[in-house]
């Protein structure tokens, strides 16, 4: 398990990046961020790129700061960062929120948001909240650079809109309205494993009724998707358990379920039923509506 | 295409000038090129944690790593834990509490819990728990490990307050 | 479970000392056979099968020789003079023809089967090299279901046992059988008769270190080495001598730290093998360090079986037989054990209670996965689960409560020592001693089981799934027939104790020393132990099947009260005194009656018996002595366990609450070592029971080849574990009354966790297969939800 050889580059500016990239792209060049999930597909020769662009020393990509109205997270931006919320909202007490289920605490230390958005595993968290909050995903190559709405990034399993010599150099998640009301939940075998099914819910009350619903399956499909059926269910009505069943059994009855050794597609549909009622179960006030 | 780089790592603040393919992780660096074998490969795709080390103070896996990307970094193993003959805290928890069987596992687990410990000294029980699972044993069930790093917290609290 | 912190004062025997082997291993320092490496040493890198089942027509290594660093390419035709790896006891001649070569010759069985070796001066080389190599073969269809009829294993005709067909060789290697008693006619009399069938799902003991392996040939001296030795290094020194045709006195097997054993870590594989001959042949050390993706498709597994199991019983709930019938899934090919897990499966299986007749017939079949054998309590694990399902299904069938049908069923204290015209390990069952019942008292008293019923019925009457389950076990351990031992006290007076035992990680280099330092007197910390060493010491019985410390530890006893009785001998004569006066305490000799009155250190004493001594008298030069401990029978422990789980409804996910293990050891040596390996055996269990397995698909394409796919428990999956251990039952087969710890733990863990899925589900009997994955548990809620769903309907 000792990965093939490859040719090593640390460009310093994106500039430098996105010129090794235009020009080893072609050559199976790949980028190398925080190599959480790439360097263990290439000790198994899984994966054998013949160059990598190592990003982790281009300056400036590590920024994490809101920008017109937007979160935006830099390509260097470990999963660690977000164990302590990014600001007051609930965006960042989501993140927080979510961030504890990514893989183990170590791993959270070195990979990062936007490679694993890159990378796309359909259980990949990040990118099941991306979708859900429709994010903007910032890409760049030598020919220019591109927002691509989370919505139509995700292609298949591991399948991105990403061309091969672009750089997915941030990702921007806009901020929630503060009374956005929030829940995530998901299911592993252990601690820290592959979920088999995760579900994030989130919407804002007026007047006691429901707008703006959102409700994102992750690991349940090819690649994460906001279920339309499901928040149809819910717009426009008062929060309760029966609701919440309902909307559960739509999202539920909306899915084509991948199919593994864990999971048969009953038992996933199953599992994202569950999912989605725990995470609209979960939905709690805001913090300055508590207490 | 694969040509040796020049890399000078900084392990337990010794420095060691090595000349290696791009393609060696940071364990085999530091076991095979250092000759500091006391950083375990168990399963080289990031899994078990017998590989943990700190770099630049965070525990990460050295088997998902590429030494040349750890140039310039403060590198901490197992063996700049103890400070001369006095174990550290965390060392002497494991003996104390029975944390130790094969010891194949443990050098990852002292890494690991004291990255969590310097980095999170007011870590809560439960999140303590969840870090701890980062990383397997095979023989000891847990239970003298959990014991020792919460008796080692315990102590570092009491002798920093 | 922690250490006792006042390390010097009081007896030495039974303590909770702090482990010997500890300082070194939490500073790094241990070592490791992938820590030691020699200059210009060689690394080997097997080339696998990607088939389950293939003709081998050509393996191509042209472009592997050609490629940087590469020093040989190795395929079968390269060592055709090397026969297939031996058994390590004489097992059935029809076991033969399925012995594993040490690389595939024509035909290709199992995913991960050695097909070529690589050697390279670099490991990244030596993978880049064979990936090169090129596998031609046609597929065959594999057979995946042991428990389906036997298929072909060979073309021909095998020599003996009637086992071929007139198509070549079966698949089935032995159909085993064993019992005793009227079975039939229990049955033809019997009040109800009780049928299951159930399965063990393949798992293993994958210790956390991978196997490995370092030969190095000395020319000078013509002693080849091999580091990595483990578990039972002597017998496996005599296996390298036959199969290269070396006297024994030149293969020396070196152990250092090992990773974990669990039964799979010391036998001998093909590549352990291979990297001795290298060595001998390529005039260079040569090193091989197992990855994780071969360690999961490469070194044993274990466990398969499905038991069509009967019972029959009186209207109180007595059993008055077993008739079992079960399939073994070997694997691909049998390995240095023989058939040894079917036998222990059958010997073991009616375990603390009386089964007036019975029945087994155990079919060992091959099929084209990785080969199996032993992971810490073989056939046990399995054949517990087997029996106390059985027991649970009939206390549910008689409407009985389950406690009380195996109070009826339990062997009495009054009837030790009891045995069984069974056999295990080629020796007759004679449980050694045991009080069952009071074991059981005990175990109930401790969790509180009636409150625990009033308050699981309680939340399941809340809408809670949670319930508990309970399992009866005999354990077996300290199989001989002789190990010996060799102390010396040098004239520093430190004490060196040499043994033929090894150390996989249980403590035993502690426990050893604190025998010795009892008998002595001496320190426990001022014994060096030696293991695993076969240059060291002719003899060595090994660390496996729970031997380790009633046969070194009785031949460690033995041998130090010889070298105290010499010490006193020679300090008597110094001190003028008589040696029945003396004591030796903390390392010296002195007069038990008068202290501060004169004394002599043990080191001194050493320099008195110096051959050139002029006191040494007609004695023997030396303060040192060998000791031996023969036995015929087996010690047998045994264990009450109970789980508390609860199960999440919605996902299927069985978690444990609660857990107790009450186990009588006989005597502990060190309870907190005893401790340590119930809990780890238990965790292991609890992973057989709930996470672990290795899945095939229907090519069979091993699916379980990573850490992500075969789960081991993390800390978050383990409950806190109680012990309760006791000493109600020494044995009397030993001076010290030890029986052994080193498998109890995880004996009957699946049965147990079984049953309190059962419990929790309120669907008496419904776990019939390990492990029990939620989607499995899952499916079990659904179908029964399906059966109640029609009844409401109409109502």
């Amino acid at each position: 398990m000792k990965p093939a050889p490859f040719a090593y580059h640390r460009p310093a500016t994106i500039d430098e990046a996105v010129r090794l990239l235009a020009e080893l792209a072609p050559q199976d060049g790949r980028v190398l961020a925080g190599g959480q999930s790439l360097v263990p597909m290439m000790a198994f020769r899984l994966a054998h790129p013949l160059y990598l662009i190592d990003i982790n020393r281009v300056a400036g990509l590590d920024a994490l700061g809101v920008r017109d109205g937007k979160l935006c997270i830099g390509a260097r931006v470990r999963h660690a960062t977000f164990h302590r919320p990014a600001g007051d909202g609930p965006l960042g007490a989501m993140l927080t929120a979510i961030v504890r289920h990514i893989a183990h605490y170590p791993i959270r230390l070195r990979g990062t948001f936007c490679g694993s958005l890159a990378h796309a595993d359909p259980a990949a968290e990040w990118c099941a909240a991306a979708v859900t909050l429709d994010a903007e995903l910032m890409a760049i190559s030598t020919k220019g650079e591109r927002v691509i709405a989370a919505r139509d990034f995700f292609r298949g399993a591991m399948e991105t809109a990403l061309a091969p010599d672009e750089l997915l150099y941030e990702a921007r998640l806009p901020i929630l309205p503060h009374d956005t009301r929030f829940g995530f939940a998901e299911f592993s075998r252990r601690a820290g494993d592959y979920a088999l099914a995760m579900a994030l819910a989130a919407f804002r009350l007026e007047g006691g009724l429901i707008t703006a619903p959102r409700i994102g399956l992750g690991g349940v499909e090819a690649f994460p998707r906001c279920i339309a059926a499901a928040e149809a269910v819910l717009e426009g009505q008062a929060p309760d358990a029966e609701l919440f069943r309902a909307a559960a059994a739509a999202a539920a009855a909306a899915i084509e379920p991948l199919e593994d050794g864990q999971a048969d597609a009953q038992y996933r549909r199953e599992l994202a039923q569950a999912m989605v009622y725990r995470a609209l179960t979960s939905t709690s006030p805001p913090a300055n509506e508590r207490a | 295409m694969s040509e040796r780089t020049d890399v000078t790592l900084n392990v337990n603040g010794r420095f060691y000038p090595l000349r290696l393919e791009p393609r060696r992780t940071l364990l085999d660096a530091i076991r095979d090129e250092c000759g500091l074998t006391g950083t375990h490969m168990g399963c080289e795709h990031g899994v078990c944690g017998a590989c943990t080390v700190l770099v630049d103070g965070a525990p990460i896996r050295a088997c998902l790593m590429f030494a040349v990307q750890a140039e310039g970094a403060m590198i901490r193993t197992v063996e700049g834990l103890a400070n001369g003959d006095r174990l550290h805290p965390l060392q002497r928890a494991l003996i104390a509490h029975h944390g130790v069987q094969c010891g194949f596992c443990t050098p990852g687990f002292l890494m690991l819990a004291a990255g969590i410990l310097e980095r999170e000294p007011e870590i809560g029980d439960d999140e303590l728990l969840e870090a701890l699972s980062s990383n397997l044993c095979r023989c000891t069930g847990y239970q003298g490990i959990v014991a020792a790093v919460r008796a080692a917290i315990a102590e570092w609290r009491a002798g920093s307050s | 479970m922690s250490a006792d912190p006042n390390t010097s004062a009081g007896p030495v025997l039974g303590r909770s000392l702090p482990r010997l082997e500890d300082p070194p291993l939490v500073r790094g320092r241990g070592r490791f056979v992938g820590d030691i490496s020699f200059p210009h040493q060689l690394h080997m890198r097997v080339v696998r099968s990607p088939y389950a089942h293939a003709r081998l027509r050509a393996i191509d290594v042209a472009a592997a020789l050609g490629a940087p660093g590469v020093v040989a390419v190795w395929t079968a035709a390269d060592i055709a003079d090397l026969p297939a790896i031996d058994f390590r006891d004489p097992a059935a001649e029809a076991l033969r023809p399925y012995r594993q070569p040490l690389l595939a010759e024509e035909r290709l069985r199992y995913v991960g089967e050695p097909a070529a070796a690589v050697f390279a001066t670099d490991p990244y080389l030596a993978e880049d090299a064979a990936d090169l190599v090129a596998i031609e073969a046609d597929e065959l269809p594999p057979v995946l279901d042991a428990a389906a009829p036997p298929g072909r294993f060979a073309e021909g005709l095998s020599t003996s046992q009637g086992l071929s067909t007139s198509q070549g060789l079966s698949t089935e290697a032995v159909e085993m059988h064993g019992g005793y008693g009227e079975v039939e006619a229990a049955f033809a009399s019997a009040h109800a008769i009780v049928a299951l069938d159930l399965e063990i799902g393949r798992h293993s003991g994958v210790p956390l270190e991978p196997r490995g392996a370092l030969a190095y040939w000395d020319a000078s001296r013509d002693v080849l080495e091999l580091y990595g030795a483990a578990k039972v290094p002597h017998r496996n020194r005599d296996a390298l001598a036959r199969m290269f045709g070396r006297a024994a006195a030149a293969v020396v097997l070196k152990e250092g730290n090992t990773g974990g054993g669990f039964g799979v870590r010391g036998e001998l594989y093909p590549e352990d093998f291979l990297v001795c001959l290298a060595a001998l042949r390529l005039e260079r050390p040569v090193k091989w360090i197992e990855d994780r993706r071969e360690n999961l498709m490469a070194a044993n597994h274990s466990r398969q079986q499905r038991h069509l199991v009967r019972v029959a019983v009186d209207a109180e709930g007595h059993v008055l037989a077993l008739d079992d019938e079960l399939y073994l899934d070997q694997g691909a090919y049998v390995r240095t054990h023989g058939a040894r897990v079917l036998e222990m499966t059958i010997g073991m299986l009616p375990g603390p209670y009386h089964i007036p007749a019975y029945r087994a017939v155990g079919h060992f079949r091959l099929t084209n996965k990785t080969p199996a054998a032993t992971y810490r309590a073989p056939g046990r694990y399995e054949g517990s689960f087997v029996r106390e399902r059985l027991l649970d299904a009939v206390a549910d069938r008689l409407g009985l409560d389950r406690i009380e049908v195996r109070r009826r069923n339990l062997i009495a204290k009054r009837e030790m020592p009891f045995s069984r015209p069974l056999s295990a390990l080629g020796t007759e069952i004679v449980y050694d001693s045991g009080d069952y019942a009071l074991l059981l008292d005990k175990a109930l008293a401790q969790i509180g089981w009636d409150a625990l019923q009033t308050e699981l019925k309680r939340r399941r009457a809340a809408g809670e799934l949670v319930g508990a389950g309970l399992g009866i076990f005999v354990d077996k351990g300290g199989l001989g027939p002789a190990d010996g031992a060799r102390v010396t006290v040098d004239t520093t007076g430190a004490v060196e104790l040499v043994t033929g035992g090894s150390n996989v990680g249980q403590g035993f280099a502690t426990a050893m020393a604190q025998i010795c330092a009892d008998a002595l007197g001496v320190d426990y910390r001022r014994v060096r132990v030696v293991y695993g060493q076969t240059d060291r010491i002719q003899y060595g019985i090994g660390a496996h099947a729970s031997r380790a410390s009633v046969m070194t530890g009785g031949a460690t006893h033995a041998a130090t009260l010889k070298l105290r009785e010499k010490a006193l001998d020679m300090a008597a004569s110094l001190l003028q005194a008589a040696p029945g006066e003396l004591n030796i305490e903390d390392g010296v000799v002195v007069h038990r009656g008068r202290p501060g009155g004169p004394s002599i250190a043990l080191g001194e004493i050493a320099r008195h018996l110096a051959p050139d001594s002029p006191v040494l008298g007609d004695r023997d030069p030396g303060l040192c002595a060998e000791g031996w401990f023969r036995t015929s029978h087996m010690t047998y422990p045994y264990g009450v366990q109970i789980a508390v789980v609860r199960v999440d409804g919605d996902t299927g996910q069985a978690a444990v609450e609660r857990y107790l293990c009450a186990y009588d050891i006989g005597r502990a040596i060190n309870p907190m070592l005893v401790e340590g390996q119930l809990v780890g055996g238990i965790v292991q269990g609890l992973g057989g029971a709930l996470y672990e397995e290795f899945r095939y698909d229907e090519r069979g394409e091993p699916l379980s080849v990573t850490f992500a796919d075969y789960l081991m428990p993390t800390l978050r999956e383990v409950p806190p574990i109680e012990i309760l251990l006791t000493e109600d039952a020494p044995s009397p087969l030993n001076p010290l009354g030890i029986k052994s710890a080193g498998e109890g733990g995880i004996t009957p863990v699946g049965a147990v966790i079984a049953a309190a899925i059962d419990d929790a589900l309120t669907l008496p009997g419904a776990i019939t297969r390990l492990p029990a994955t939620p989607q499995r548990i899952k499916a079990l809620l659904r179908a029964a939800a399906q059966r109640a769903r029609p009844v409401a309907a109409e109502g």
